[in-house]
């Protein structure tokens, strides 16, 4: 289809639309890591000893760990001496009461993204904890969501204000020594956010952060953490943007969500960290650990990616099924072009019985894009009559980009029932031709088709965040080959 | 309405059409009848701007406008429709979306609106019972999972709410029993209209039994050997196709 690949490639390459750098003085350190760094970090939040001693612990058993090589990604190695580990504007250093004292030009770039923070121009429904750089600049709705006895807030701030739910919960779910990057998190994350939802609440809206690299040279090191109590429901968003940047920057975030009887939560994530340009230079390297633990009975989590920025997008967020008949879900599309790389999937560890999941992964490839699949179900001893459902499809457009799939199943209960299905497939010149025919546009006949292909997965999504979510997936292909 | 003087067209090298002269005005049928391979199918993707060919001599003009220097969209946006042989499957899109999409594409070249939700539900329920089909079929993949019989209709319906100036019709008789071939054929007869024209590609005559023709051109070896009116038509389904290869040797 060499004739409609030109076409297609001619369309107009819509730029990164958020890859605008904010002009504002930052505090930062100089770049590398020791325990100083940490314990600099430490002192900056003014933290608890009990979580400077647990970021030292894990930093000591981080300098022991190897850097994983398993991954289907390259990317030259990383010289974890030459980021900085803290970057925060200069006026968030007196910590702001309210929104009124926070600085207009950080105020405004959450504008410019399509975050206003002022809470009377935000959609309704929703509330926003804005992540810049390594700290939080505000958190809307934080009183209203308080009354229904919610509390969302930045890690820093619940670190202050609730310590015995950070010392309970932190690390229960990704121990500080779990992996690499998890371990090097929990050495040196600074900030993200925090909810718990009590027993028998349902969250009277939705949460989200909105997280925004701006400074150079740094690391982002986000860490999140969300409560599920007894019987209690949340719906929780992200979104993610950077500039446009030469170099690559490392964004290792650790999120952890703890899911008690009966309660659920709904996770999704619209990730759209700059890419690089179309010759893959710069970008964010996207390594992140997800974790999701149902502890009890009853209990259900689902997560919803949608992954459209990173150079490198590493993660795989889990579920770990403990309680009895809990539910684990996994919808994700994860799209690359240009020369993106992803390498993401799932797991889902059944422990309780009659435990269930379910995973539908949809991967779309572009350019020279290579997209991976990787993902595990794993059924423990105990689980009996525990279910699976994988169905993976992936989706390629041109003939310099790849598709990849490692599932991997381990089952030591004879009861459990796991089905995997999987599908490659192309954008076809006929289903291009027909919808023209038809006087549909070769550029809206593209984002239709990609959109068909992941309309399983939208429609997880919170309805305002579909429609994001399409638009984004429409602008990520523009300039793509057919 | 459209004019095709002298046209030839090669696929890879190979002469598939060799100087097609047709005139088609507005309101007329013409039946363009032939065996296999003759090239029927390659003249209606030409007017509708698929890749792949090379067309080597001659133009078509389509309301005095050079339709080969048109692209596939703006030609559908002009009013050519082509209902395919082969209905193309799109998951995951429903066929109202897609639907509105292609007419709102088309108002956006006339300068209209797009239409209103209630309004465009309503014309397309109409049209749906016209040609017997469940409104099931709107909230369903475009042709995913279709009968051959369902697809063809679907191809009918878009065509009936597109209102396009010229319909080419590419075997659409192909794979149809007898109940849905009325059907559609009846869908078609009701869109006749003095400003609208039809080819219909087919290769037998039993099509033409429900959709009258003002002509019936033989195309064979990529050459209109015959034209007449709608006896021609009985004529080759007496004789077959047989005397075409005749006429060429001889």
């Amino acid at each position: 289809m060499a004739a409609s690949n030109e076409n297609l490639k001619d369309m107009i390459g819509q730029e990164y639309k958020d890859g605008f750098v904010t002009d504002i003085e930052s505090e930062s350190f100089p770049p590398g890591l020791n325990e100083d760094t940490i314990r600099a970090i430490s002192a900056k939040k003014d933290e608890p000893e009990f979580l400077l001693e647990w970021r030292l612990e894990a930093y000591r058993h981080w300098l022991t760990m190897e850097h994983p090589e398993w991954a289907f990604v390259e990317f030259p190695k990383i010289d974890f001496q030459e980021i900085s580990y803290y970057s925060a504007p200069k006026s968030m250093a007196d910590g702001p009461k309210s929104l009124d004292e926070v600085d207009p030009e950080l105020i405004s770039t959450y504008n410019k993204l399509g975050i206003p923070l002022e809470e009377q121009m935000r959609l309704a429904g929703v509330a926003v904890d804005a992540v810049f750089d390594s700290v939080s600049v505000a958190t809307t709705f934080k009183d209203k969501l308080y009354e229904a006895g919610v509390i969302f807030c930045s890690f820093s701030e619940a670190v202050k204000e609730q310590p015995e739910l950070i010392k309970q919960y932190l690390g229960t779910v990704v121990s500080q020594y779990d992996n690499f990057y998890a371990a090097l998190n929990a050495a040196v994350f600074s900030d993200g956010s925090f909810v718990y939802i009590p027993k028998g609440v349902r969250c009277p809206m939705e949460l989200s952060t909105y997280f925004r690299i701006n400074a150079a040279n740094t690391g982002q090191f986000e860490r999140t953490l969300i409560i599920a109590d007894e019987g209690s429901h949340v719906s929780y968003l992200e979104g993610c943007t950077a500039p446009m940047r030469d170099e690559n920057q490392l964004h290792a975030a650790v999120v952890e969500l703890v899911i008690l009887k009966d309660a659920e939560i709904k996770y999704s994530t619209v990730q759209n960290w700059y890419p690089g340009d179309e010759n893959g230079v710069g970008g964010i390297y996207n390594f992140v650990t997800k974790r999701a633990e149902c502890r009890e009975d009853n209990a259900k989590v689902s997560w919803t990616q949608v992954e459209t920025g990173s150079a490198i997008t590493w993660k795989y967020p889990s579920v770990v099924l403990k309680g009895d008949n809990s539910i684990g879900e996994f919808y994700s599309v994860a799209l690359t072009n240009n020369y993106q790389q992803a390498d993401t999937g799932t797991k889902m560890i059944h422990h309780g019985k009659n435990t269930s999941s379910t995973i539908i992964s949809k991967g779309i490839s572009a350019g020279h894009g290579q997209n991976t699949y990787r993902g595990l179900v794993k059924i423990g001893r105990k689980a009996e009559g525990a279910r699976n459902y994988t169905q993976c499809d992936s989706l390629l457009m041109g003939d310099q980009c790849g598709a990849h799939t490692f599932p991997y199943i381990e089952t030591k209960n004879p009861s459990a029932t796991i089905e995997h299905e999987a599908s490659t497939s192309k954008i076809s010149e006929d289903q291009l031709f027909y919808c023209m025919q038809r006087g549909i546009s070769a550029e809206d006949a593209v984002s239709m088709i990609v959109n068909g292909f992941c309309k399983e997965v939208f429609k997880e999504l919170p309805m305002e965040f579909a429609v994001e979510a399409q638009a984004l997936l429409g602008i990520s292909l523009e300039g793509s080959v057919g | 309405m459209l004019k095709i003087e002298d046209l030839h067209v090669s696929v890879e090298g190979k002469e598939i059409l060799r100087g097609i002269n047709l005139e088609i005005g507005a309101g007329e049928v013409h039946a363009i009848m032939g065996p296999n391979g003759s090239g029927k199918s390659t003249l209606s993707y030409i007017l509708a701007g698929r890749e792949g060919y090379d067309i080597t001599k001659g133009r078509v003009l389509f309301n005095g406008k050079d339709l080969l220097e048109m692209s596939v969209e703006e030609r559908a946006w002009a009013g050519v429709f082509l209902a395919f042989q082969y209905p193309v499957e799109v998951p995951g899109v429903s066929n109202i979306y897609f639907l509105k999409a292609a007419l709102n594409g088309i108002r956006k070249y006339e300068g209209l609106s797009e239409l209103d939700a209630m309004d465009f539900i309503a014309t397309v329920k109409g049209k749906m019972k016209e040609l017997d089909m469940d409104e099931k079929f709107l909230y369903r993949a475009v042709n995913e999972g279709f009968s051959g019989g369902e697809k063809k209709r679907n191809e009918i319906l878009q065509m009936s709410v597109l209102e396009p100036s010229l319909c080419v019709l590419d075997e659409t008789d192909s794979g149809l029993d007898i109940d849905a071939l009325q059907i559609v054929a009846e869908g078609v007869n009701r869109l006749r209209d003095p400003k609208r024209s039809f080819v219909l590609i087919t290769h037998y005559q039993r099509l033409l039994d429900y959709i009258k023709p003002d002509f019936v051109h033989v195309l064979a070896h990529g050459k209109v050997v015959k034209s007449g009116g709608p006896e021609l038509a009985l004529e080759l389904e007496e004789q077959g196709y047989a005397w075409v290869d005749e006429k060429k040797a001889s």
